[in-house]
């Protein structure tokens, strides 16, 4: 199984076992990471499951969509790796990917 | 009797998060939550789109997973109907005959979908979409059927219809105003999603009331409409509004308005130690330009007002003053709505709905109340400001959608 590294907001890292196919909010979610809301269920509508993708993965994880960018606009928190946790799904190729949750906007 | 500090009646968006909160918050007492549903928390929201579709199994809509309820002691009491509210004794009955005692009760019972009580309505093959239970019965049926009614053109009765279209089902929908979303949206975005029903197929049937359901053998086979036109129909959705889940409260004494449990800023209610929150708490919201007391049908209100009653039990109480926000996904639509619109007196286009991205901006006396954009997130988020703000923008830059929204957000 591959594994999802998570920062939480209090800068807790757990690791997850991740499966390929979900995005990385689902796999999150499944696994009872508390600090992702992701409100509207991953339906690229809100910008409540906004994680920072660490830098090594930038690349690997790719850019966020129009729509994403656009919801992250206003994040206070936005980073130039910010991308929606509903939006990325994971892969084998992913696997060790670190992410740290967004701080609330 | 069981007696837990804090009694959460209602196992939705708002009181899952409640409980959530209060253990973030860092709440020690004994918390229980009540479901009258057996499942454990879910997302209601997909219930009416990817869930009904078949695209997403049920697992993806938990909230949490159910040992995160075991190990954050949130005692999960599904399949519990309560009954009665003794507000003085502080206490509930559940229909059971237990009765459970509570420090501070925290309703978020939301509500049961509003039932046809026309002739033919306890036929079989009637459909409401509320509980997964409900759209399980409904899919059950779905591979035997090809033409469908839906009565109602909200947001729910749209969204199913979309569904149902998508999965080559013959659709009408049958809606009693003179347009679709008639309660929610302005009448430029009604007529749009009417265009789009209709260019996909669907029949959309307007100023139609249904006078009854016809059927053969117990089975619905047909809506009979005012007019004497019957409309065939293997299957009838039915998406008429909600019926909030206030009766115990009302009969403890609970102070009611416009439906729902009233509740203060602080989402407490008329009676002590007990907070109404979510679909059945009417409240003075800080972004209804009318100043009346409202309900609001949200996952951002469930949510929002969890959290005021997360932080006033943890000793740190904030007033409600969320911004509302909404969503609805149709076929490949993304509307999303910011602010209310209720009380405007005039409405702005931006962008052209024939190329199905563009926003209807709500004013009342100049000032931004709310915004429904489709296909066009950048107003959605950039219209955020203007709202909060009340944003006075000059109506034709405001019309042209090549000029950004934040570029108008300067406060009035």
């Amino acid at each position: 199984m591959s594994t999802l590294i998570v920062e939480n907001r209090a800068g807790q890292r757990v690791s997850l076992p991740a499966q390929p196919s979900l995005t990385l909010m689902d796999i999150m979610r499944t696994n009872g990471v508390e600090d992702i809301l992701a409100l509207c269920g991953g339906t690229c509508s809100c910008a409540t499951c906004h994680v920072i993708v660490e830098d090594e993965f930038a690349e690997r994880v790719g850019p966020a969509s129009e729509d994403e960018m656009d919801l992250l606009e206003y994040s206070d928190h936005r980073t130039s790796s910010s991308r929606l946790a509903c939006q990325v799904v994971f892969s084998e190729e992913l696997d060790g990917l670190c992410v740290r949750i967004a701080p609330e906007d | 009797m069981q007696t837990f500090d804090v009694i959460i009646v209602g196992a939705g968006h708002a009181g899952a998060q409640a409980a959530s909160l209060l253990r973030q918050r860092g709440f020690t007492g004994t918390v229980a939550m009540v479901g009258n549903e057996p499942e454990l928390p879910y997302e209601r929201p997909p219930l009416s789109k990817e869930y009904l579709s078949g695209e997403k199994p049920f697992e993806r809509l938990l909230l949490r997973p159910a040992e995160f309820w075991r190990t954050h002691e949130i005692e999960m009491l599904t399949g519990l109907h309560i009954e009665a509210v003794d507000t003085e004794g502080h206490q509930l009955r559940a229909e059971s005959g237990e009765r459970f005692g509570y420090g501070a009760l925290i309703w978020a019972a939301g509500g049961a979908p509003r039932r046809l009580a026309c002739q033919g309505h306890d036929l079989a093959g009637i459909h409401y979409v509320r509980t997964r239970a409900d759209v399980d019965a409904m899919r059950a049926e779905l591979g035997d059927t090809d033409t469908v009614v839906v009565i109602g053109g909200g947001y729910i009765g749209l969204e199913a219809a979309a569904v149902l279209n998508n999965l080559g089902k013959s659709v009408t929908v049958v809606e009693a105003q003179d347009r679709v979303l008639a309660r929610v949206a302005g009448e430029p975005l009604s007529r749009f999603y009417e265009g789009e029903h209709r260019a996909r197929g669907v029949d959309v049937r307007l100023n139609c009331s249904v006078d009854q359901i016809v059927g053969e053998n117990g089975q619905v086979s047909g809506v009979k409409l005012q007019d004497g036109a019957v409309l065939p129909a293997q299957l009838v959705v039915v998406g008429i509004g909600i019926l909030p889940a206030i009766t115990p409260l009302a009969n403890g004494g609970a102070a009611i308005e416009t439906g729902g449990v009233l509740v203060d800023e602080f989402c407490r209610s008329s009676v002590p130690d007990v907070f109404a929150i979510g679909d059945c708490a009417t409240h003075h919201n800080p972004f209804c330009s009318t100043g009346a007391p409202i309900r609001l049908e949200s996952v951002q209100n469930a949510n929002d007002q969890a959290k005021v009653v997360a932080d006033y039990l943890t000793g740190n109480p904030q007033p409600y003053v969320a911004l509302p926000w909404f969503w609805s996904d149709q076929y490949d639509l993304k509307l999303q709505t910011v602010g209310l619109s209720v009380g405007y007196d005039q409405t702005v286009m931006r962008g052209d709905p024939a190329a199905r991205s563009f926003s209807v901006v709500y004013l009342k006396d100049g000032r931004v109340l709310a915004l429904d954009s489709v296909n066009l997130v950048k107003d959605f988020v950039q219209g955020k400001a203007l709202v909060k703000a009340g944003a006075i923008p000059d109506l034709e830059a405001l019309a042209d959608a090549s000029i950004p929204l934040k570029s108008l957000a300067v406060p009035a």
